[in-house]
């Protein structure tokens, strides 16, 4: 099972590592990344494998909506099947 | 890793355009409830809904939240109520309404559709005693809703169901006068019902359906109205081509929701429901839409035209990502429920007579229209006769919600996603004479398809 997380805000020190942090204390692995800085705006799409997560996958969204709170970015995690469902036949 | 560019394009859907899941409808069977005792009857009822239902809030949350999409409704339909009411009295009508409710209270899902009946061709004794409880069943009750088929393409029109729907809904509209005659929201009068609508008020769990089934209905009209605007200047054959994308994607949103939902309640996927169904929500108007092909507001001329190559282009996008379809399936008009819709109706551009011509394209009828206060029993008759005509005569399902609650040009406001709207000015010339001769209106020849 795997699961996107997308990333948004304005670019600053950090942001992958704490994201990874979190990834890292679930047992969320991290299987792909794919970051663009344009004009300060730092913008970041990480593939992770949920198969092995340490909570339940709800509880993680929440960590991350919070850890984007806290450090003024727009974070999502969401199931990889919403994507695979919309455009892909 | 699925592509860059489609992600943000879904998180943007979901964030901007407010693309959501507008409800997860479990259908229960109450066939099985039956029982000659009306104390026993209800205890089954409550039982039944109870223990299948019993995770449909917390399995809606579970996916919204694991998925990122927006689940805005959790509901319930059931068994046409009329069916249970043979040997039950009106005081035990009435009890089943507030069974119904509780159960939906206590569930913590938003409505519960089912308290109807189906007089197309004539009433039954039970039929007869639920329409009779109605007017008080909603009036007494908070997410109850109602349904009467009144008329089908196979069955022509019952023009005595017709006369006495004006009665019950001005009875509906009288007894929650004190509260913007919400009753009369909760109440849809149909022709050709479909037996597996998710949407209120209209959802029931049909006759044929299995013991429960899980229907998705779809929403999304922001979405649509960002690509045609993204779509920029060019003709019409591309715009349709453009919804008929977006509403693929849309529907493939539902799909993997509906199929979710079925596997974790372990309920049968039933349908899902195409359709674009608005909120008062800025940007989530379908009236938006129509504008964006280039009205200069909802209701002028070219308004059926442009509503007609939607409805048809959604239908054509969605049905293809779906396994199966069903319900209304098509762009909801609901006037209080859209903010276009409640501004083309304040200017004075979208009158009755041009949303009833609307209808005769669209997958619905004359919805969450308030009418003014006084109008008669006999208007109203009047104008579910003549919208039930066109759904007998198209072969299609149309409705009627109307809410008889102020004076022309007042705003009434019902909250929620049920939103609010001008009442709009009715003719004042009565059909009186028509509606009382009653009887019934026969098939159209279009029914003999054998």
């Amino acid at each position: 099972m795997k699961a996107v997380i997308s990333v948004v805000g304005k670019d600053t020190f950090g942001i992958i590592a704490k994201v990874s942090a979190v990834c890292a204390g679930d047992q969320v692995n991290i299987q792909d990344i794919s970051q663009t800085v344009l004009q300060d705006y730092f913008s970041m799409i990480m593939l992770v494998d949920i198969s092995r997560i340490s909570v339940p996958f709800a509880d993680f969204v929440d960590q991350m909506s919070r850890l984007g709170e806290e450090n003024n970015l727009e974070i999502h995690a969401m199931h990889e099947d919403i994507f695979n469902a919309m455009h892909r036949i | 890793m699925p592509n860059r560019n489609d992600i943000f394009e879904t998180i943007n859907m979901i964030r901007e355009e407010c693309l959501d899941i507008r409800t997860i409808t479990m259908g229960i069977s109450l066939f099985d409830c039956q029982s000659d005792d009306e104390k026993r009857l209800c205890n089954k009822i409550y039982d039944k809904i109870m223990f299948h239902a019993r995770n449909l809030v917390q399995t809606g949350a579970d996916i919204e939240k694991e998925y990122g999409i927006p689940i805005i409704n959790k509901r319930v339909s059931v068994t046409p109520v009329s069916l249970m009411c043979g040997g039950v009295s009106r005081d035990g009508a009435l009890a089943i309404a507030r069974t119904l409710d509780k159960a939906a209270h206590e569930l913590g899902i938003n409505f519960i559709g089912g308290y109807g009946a189906l007089v197309q061709k004539g009433f039954t004794n039970g039929s007869r005693t639920l329409i009779d409880a109605i007017p008080e069943a909603l009036a007494t009750t908070e997410r109850l809703c109602s349904s009467v088929n009144v008329g089908s393409t196979k069955a022509g029109i019952n023009m005595d169901a017709v006369a006495l729907m004006g009665k019950v809904i001005r009875k509906c509209a009288d007894l929650t006068a004190n509260n913007n005659a919400i009753g009369c929201a909760k109440l849809v009068v149909f022709a050709n019902v479909p037996e597996d609508n998710p949407f209120m008020a209209g959802a029931f769990h049909g006759m044929g359906e299995p013991e429960t089934v899980i229907n998705v209905g779809v929403s999304g009209p922001g979405v649509v109205a960002s690509a045609i605007r993204r779509a920029g200047d060019c003709n019409l054959t591309e715009i349709a081509e453009t919804i008929k994308r977006t509403a693929f994607k849309i529907t493939r949103v539902g799909q993997l929701v509906a199929k979710l939902a079925s596997e974790r309640l372990n309920v049968p996927f039933g349908i899902v429901d195409l359709s674009l169904a608005p909120t008062p929500a800025v940007g989530d108007s379908v009236a938006y839409i129509l504008e964006s092909i280039g009205l200069e507001k909802c209701g002028c001329p070219g308004t059926t035209a442009a509503l007609a190559m939607l409805n048809d282009a959604v239908k054509k996008g969605g049905v293809m990502a779906s396994s199966h379809v069903g319900g209304l399936s098509g762009a909801f008009i609901p006037v209080s429920e859209d903010a276009g819709m409640i501004e083309a109706a304040r200017c004075g551009a979208l009158s009755l007579e041009k949303l009833e011509a609307m209808t005769a394209v669209c997958s619905v009828g004359l919805d969450m229209i308030a009418i003014p206060g006084d109008t008669s029993e006999a208007v109203i008759s009047g104008i579910i006769a003549d919208e039930i005509a066109i759904g007998v005569v198209n072969n299609k399902t149309t409705a009627v919600r109307l809410i008889p609650a102020g004076n022309a040009g007042d705003m009434i406001c019902f909250g929620g996603l049920l939103g609010e709207a001008p009442v709009i000015p009715v003719s004042k010339y009565s059909p009186e004479k028509m509606i009382s001769r009653c009887g019934r209106i026969p098939a159209p020849l279009q029914s003999l398809r054998n």
